[in-house]
């Protein structure tokens, strides 16, 4: 069906028909077409941000916790400019965005206009694919095309730069008809003869591992069934990345725990001595292996990935599957079971026993305190009290977020939203809004540093403003806790503008913003303490003051390999653990 | 069971080593705007080198260009561009012509040589060795035109510079698979 239309009202149409509810954005001179259009309506629900990194930030959490598309809509200039950190974090992160940018009228592109910016050139390296639309006739095209790119394939960020001429001029909409992009067309189904080959090899097998990554979650949860199953089938262990975890469940007997620089002893010392490594849906990121010439050396691999140029870019590997993670899995599934496929047995018990052996130097230990809250013990009694719930974690970036990753145990895909590739901090309070609007019954807690917090802690604004009862829960060590253990790590303990000076007391701060503010510094009244945040109705920021200078272990040191971790219980001199060569890496 | 046997990634092992070649790879884009930039683009921003590069519509009426791009790194580092080229959403094919095999690749050069004499004569006898075209002519400078593979061209630069080279026009390599199939 077409209508005659004006383009702000096609944008607005075409969000209709994508079935779009919520929308992130902040107003401008360039987007007020679009956002009269949004007034007229109640389908969509435009939800006002403070900062336009925040909108971004916001779409990847709702989109992240609910497989949908995120959306956020901004005006040109400042806005697009703002909207790019985020737009960068979707991009490393793979999460499906659609950002939607205005743009001065197409006579004035060119002419340094106020609030122009070259929202394409700037954002091409940034993005999936970008748009310009100097033609209305193209509008609705592009609006549809934009959310298949953004979704299909390895997922990432898409935008639309809309001048204003474009949204004020009249023409035809009509809705998306069919989804085949002309030259876009990802290959989701494995090839057969290379999953049989796999298989082959996965009998053969005497010490496997499946390392699994944030791609087995962007397939949907059906493809983490399908790794349980799998799993379940083979009898081999797993292990993910950062952004792969709640894929499997953390309770799971076969589960490993987190792999990479502050991954388990067990799950690191299985990828080094494995002969069969099963890497799926992760990308061979230098937080994952480490010293790559002495990564996993006497294995075999086997690389799932949607996304061919993963394939033989870091690792070479033996065996590249190109596909969906879930169509692959579906298709090994259905193989082992009705070709009565059986592992070496024997083989996998000797490995199995190995993996004890290092799972009994329990690497994620630590000395606990009657005096001050351990920021481990912190996470632990967080988890113990929230498990229960429907609950969805976000952080921010360093310390805390891995301290998250390690404590925290996740059950289910698309628990757990945080910066994997980018690493921004800022990313958690706005990732929660975003989460907490998608599931407006759950817990959504942000695990945060006092730093990382107040890159955008405007955003409390938005959670008040609609009534979200998001929980900010900060491990409150008054340092940049990451750069202060890399600065004992490399530069001889000189904490170089690593101190938080002159924090704010957060307590009166969300008081200020209309939140619930609530401090805890004995771990004795921990336990109440959380327990008053979960059952608050409102936003909370929740100041857990804990201990200075903890540092996140267990570690590879960079450069090191898998093999050379520093565990708690060594006491190692943190000074000299990395080598000349291994302070050039980051 | 700890020797380093894992090759390791091209980006590490692109600089510096012997197994450098040079590849021409052809890739065919919608000829839409910045489609130009976002091939470049990844070329600088992930670090590769362009040898060449050159670009003009093939097909009108479906709107597709042509990017003839010859580069150079080590097999695993080409093998990586081209995937990358391929992530590009109005990237249709990428073709490594070098590895299909017996490309044929041409390019045209217009050059410039200023000179009196026995330096014009000189001139003119080399231009005819090399089948090259004189597409202007002053008193004192010939303009000459001439179409082949890269060295060829070098060479033919190298012998007018001693006579009274002035300039040098290039367009980079155009390239084509033989026979009868499109590949």
């Amino acid at each position: 069906m077409s209508k005659q239309m004006s383009g702000a009202e096609m944008v607005v149409e075409a969000l209709k028909d994508q079935g779009v509810r919520t929308l992130f954005g902040y107003p401008g001179g360039a987007v007020l077409p679009i956002y009269d259009a949004l007034f007229q309506q109640d389908f969509v629900k435009h939800v006002l941000v403070r900062h336009e990194q925040g909108a971004a930030h916001a779409a990847e959490g709702f989109a992240r916790s609910s497989g949908k598309t995120g959306v956020l809509l901004v005006t040109s200039g400042p806005g697009a400019t703002n909207a790019i950190t985020g737009l960068t974090d979707a991009l490393m992160d793979s999460i499906p965005l659609v950002c939607i940018t205005g743009q001065v009228p197409t006579h004035l592109i060119g002419s340094d206009a106020f609030q122009e910016c070259d929202t394409v050139g700037i954002t091409r390296h940034c993005t999936k694919h970008n748009y310009l639309v100097r033609r209305i006739e193209d509008l609705p095209r592009i609006l549809h095309e934009a959310f298949y790119v953004a979704s299909s394939g390895r997922p990432g960020p898409v935008v639309i730069d809309i001048p204003k001429d474009v949204q004020f001029a009249v023409g035809t909409y009509s809705a998306p008809r069919n989804n085949q992009h002309k030259s876009y067309r990802p290959q989701l189904k494995g090839d057969a003869g290379r999953i049989a080959q796999a298989m082959t090899m996965m009998t053969k097998a005497k010490r496997p591992v499946f390392y699994t990554g944030g791609g087995v979650i962007n397939s949907g949860p059906a493809a983490s069934t399908l790794l349980r199953e799998l799993a379940a089938l083979t009898g081999f262990p797993v292990t993910s990345t950062l952004m792969g975890l709640g894929a499997f469940p953390a309770s799971n007997k076969q589960w490993l725990g987190m792999l990479g620089m502050h991954g388990t002893f067990e799950a690191n010392n299985a990828m080094h001595d494995c002969d069969l490594m099963v890497c799926i849906g992760a990308r061979f990121d230098d937080r994952i292996t480490g010293r790559l010439d002495a990564f996993a050396p006497g294995s075999k691999k086997i690389h799932i990935d949607i996304d061919p140029s993963s394939i033989n870019k870091n690792v070479k590997v033996d065996l590249g599957i190109i596909g969906d993670v879930g169509h692959v899995l579906e298709d090994m599934v259905r193989l082992w079971r009705t070709q009565s496929l059986e592992a070496n047995k024997s083989a996998l018990k000797a490995w199995w026993t190995q993996i004890d052996i290092w799972r009994a130097r329990n690497s994620l230990g630590f000395r606990g305190s009657e005096k001050t809250i351990k920021p481990q013990y912190a996470i632990q009694r967080l988890y113990e009290l929230t498990k229960d719930r429907e609950t969805y974690i976000t952080t921010e970036v360093g310390q805390h977020q891995m301290w998250a990753a390690q404590h925290y145990h996740f059950e289910e895909p698309n628990r757990w939203m945080t910066s994997g590739g980018l690493g921004t901090m800022g990313y958690g309070l706005p990732a929660a809004i975003g989460a907490q609007l998608a599931h407006p019954k759950a817990l959504v807690i942000d695990i945060a540093g006092e730093a990382s917090i107040q890159m955008c802690i405007q955003e409390m604004s938005t959670a008040l403003q609609y009534r979200l009862p998001v929980k900010i829960f900060i491990l409150n060590n008054e340092y940049m806790g990451m750069v202060r253990q890399w600065q004992e790590l490399l530069h001889g303990g000189r904490y170089s503008e690593s101190y938080s000076e002159a924090l704010p007391d957060f307590v009166k701060l969300a008081e200020a913003y209309g939140g619930v503010g609530i401090r805890c510094s004995d771990p004795a009244q921990l336990d109440a303490a959380i327990q008053e945040m979960i059952d608050s109705p409102k936003a909370v920021i929740f100041d857990c003051l804990v201990d200075k200078m903890e540092n996140c272990l267990p570690m590879i040191p960079s450069g090191k390999a898998h093999n050379e971790m520093i565990l708690p219980d060594m006491d190692a001199q943190m000074g000299s653990v990395i080598d000349e060569k291994g302070k050039m890496l980051v | 069971m700890n020797a380093p046997t894992s090759p390791p990634s091209p980006y590490s092992s692109a600089i510096g080593k012997s197994n450098v070649e040079s590849h021409t790879l052809s890739v065919l884009v919608d000829n839409e705007p910045g489609v130009l930039a976002r091939v470049v683009g990844l070329f600088s921003g992930r670090g590769y080198n362009i040898e060449s590069l050159t670009v003009a519509e093939v097909a009108h009426a479906e709107h597709l260009s042509r990017i003839t791009i010859v580069t150079s790194g080590t097999p695993e580092a080409i093998e990586q561009i081209g995937h990358q080229l391929e992530r590009l959403v109005p990237v249709h094919k990428v073709i490594d012509l070098t590895l299909v095999g017996g490309a044929i690749e041409r390019e045209l050069a217009m050059v410039k040589v200023q000179g009196k004499g026995e330096n014009r004569v000189e001139a003119l006898r080399l231009a005819d060795a090399f089948r090259a075209r004189v597409i202007d002519a002053t008193t004192q400078s010939f303009v000459f035109e001439l179409t082949g593979r890269s060295d060829k061209i070098d060479q033919f630069i190298e012998l007018m510079r001693p006579i009274g080279l002035v300039d040098v026009s290039r367009t980079g390599v155009a390239a084509i698979a033989r026979g009868a199939a499109a590949p």
